[in-house]
């Protein structure tokens, strides 16, 4: 096999990423894993408000070492902070706020998306554990702009930006952009449009990577994260 | 005078039945009545129906129970989270029954039982495997699910201040399931960390007023 002739994104990176997109004023939530990466990586001077599904507005970045909080977790169940202006809500209004429209960004990982923006992220359906949803659902379905952050393809190179989604799905329809290690797509009605690529992707290489057809849109750019994002300070 | 205040957690569990549907508030370990589940196994109830978010962590609380095999069915929307061997133990022996189902769709049952509600119309797993069976309406062109009010017999719930009439006061994260449980049970137990005389909250910091709880005990302070 000859030597790859790009570089994928790190986590980082494509948490970076997607962080770019995140506007002032923006109410957003955070998945589990990479998304919740994002959160550090928000333009300086940017006012991001983050929702936690466990009922945090305004949550803040990972505690320094000794001043873990006991009643502060995140939907990961991780150690987190609260921001100046944050506050509480209970469980039935921080789910109003997620399936009621009033977020403007989920962030999600995805397992498979589908050429229409179906996502699959809650079960591969291992019948050795139990399944689980969390808020999967709620999320895929109420907030106002749904993007995913995935590696491109699985583990032995198998497509996961699919024609059709071989996991049982969360949503249909709902995914609009997809952050992957090689290039940024949006999902559109006439397609999937390429809107960045990674140095040294080609559309044809990505195309043999990705199941369903692939548009480049006009006007694409190049996708060139710093190679080590810096995390903004919390 | 009203006191609501008992004093033990087995006075606070005291004459819950087997059979019962028993709503555990709490996220992951955070805001669960850890001291009202075990007094729950102490008492002895069987054939428990749990609604929680999570499954039960290591062998304590709803994990003993689970472990004891006084649960029947476990209604949550995340079973995989800690050490939730307890319940995965039992889910591979097929000894407990998991119905699944989104975490929004858990807390607004709940809410619509409390606020006398047949049931509502959602959109959350319409279209999924986990809205399967369940009766469909296209609303303003959008596929929705018909979801019941969920009620408990009882709520098992953890707050920070009650006083003698049982309002109360929770605190940060550990809000989270607990006033939307305690709203929709017919017997309200809550374990608080400590009580304060009647006037000391502030009403304007209330978050789940007096007549939504039926008895009140003091454990002290844990997460």
């Amino acid at each position: 096999m000859t030597p790859k002739s790009y570089q994928p994104l790190t986590r980082e990176q494509m948490a970076w990423r997607a962080a770019q997109d995140l506007r002032e004023g923006d109410y957003v939530n955070l998945g589990i894993g990479i998304p919740t990466l994002a959160a550090s990586f928000v333009p300086a001077g940017r006012e991001v408000i983050f929702h936690s599904e466990n009922g945090i507005l305004g949550m803040g970045p990972k505690p320094e070492p000794g001043k873990e909080d006991p009643y502060m977790v995140d939907a990961g169940k991780n150690k987190t902070t609260l921001v100046k202006g944050g506050c509480f809500v209970h469980h039935a209004d921080s789910f109003l706020i997620i399936r009621g429209g009033h977020l403007d960004v989920s962030l999600l990982g995805a397992f498979e998306v589908s050429e229409t923006g179906d996502l699959a992220n809650w079960t591969t359906e291992d019948p050795a554990f139990p399944p689980g949803v969390g808020g999967a659902m709620d999320l895929a379905v109420g907030a106002r702009a749904i993007r995913v952050i995935m590696d491109h393809t699985g583990k032995n190179g198998e497509p996961r930006i699919l024609k059709k989604c071989t996991y049982p799905l969360t949503a249909a329809a709902c995914v609009k952009r997809i952050y992957t290690n090689l290039a940024v797509i949006d999902v559109t009605p006439q397609g999937l449009s390429v809107v960045e690529l990674i140095p040294g992707m080609t559309p044809e290489k990505l195309q043999a990577l990705t199941e369903p057809k692939l548009h480049l849109a006009a006007g694409w750019q190049a996708l060139a994260p710093p190679e080590t994002p810096k995390a903004r300070a919390a | 005078m009203i006191d609501k205040q008992v004093k033990t957690t087995a006075d606070a569990v005291a004459g819950v039945r087997d059979g019962s549907t028993v709503l555990v508030a709490g996220f992951g370990a955070v805001g669960v009545a850890d001291n009202l589940l075990d007094a729950l196994h102490e008492q002895g109830a069987r054939e428990l129906t749990i609604v929680a978010n999570n499954s039960g962590n290591g062998d304590y609380g709803l994990a003993r129970l689970i472990n004891s095999g006084r649960v029947r069915k476990v209604i949550c929307s995340f079973p995989r989270s800690g050490d939730y061997s307890a319940f995965l133990n039992a889910y591979r022996a097929r000894s407990l029954e998991l119905e699944l189902l989104p975490q929004g769709t858990i807390s607004e049952r709940m809410r619509c039982h409390a606020a006398g509600l047949g049931g509502f119309f959602s959109p959350v797993s319409a279209g999924t495997k986990l809205g399967e069976g369940k009766e469909t309406r296209e609303i303003d062109g959008r596929l929705h699910v018909f979801e019941k009010p969920l009620k408990g017999d009882v709520a098992l719930i953890k707050a920070n201040k009650a006083d003698r009439w049982g309002n109360l006061t929770y605190i940060k994260s550990a809000r989270n399931f607990n006033p939307v449980m305690a709203m929709a049970a017919d017997l309200t137990v809550v374990e608080v960390d400590q009580m304060v005389e009647l006037g000391e909250l502030d009403p304007e910091a209330v978050v789940t007023p007096s007549i939504f709880v039926d008895r009140v005990v003091v454990v002290g302070a844990h997460a």
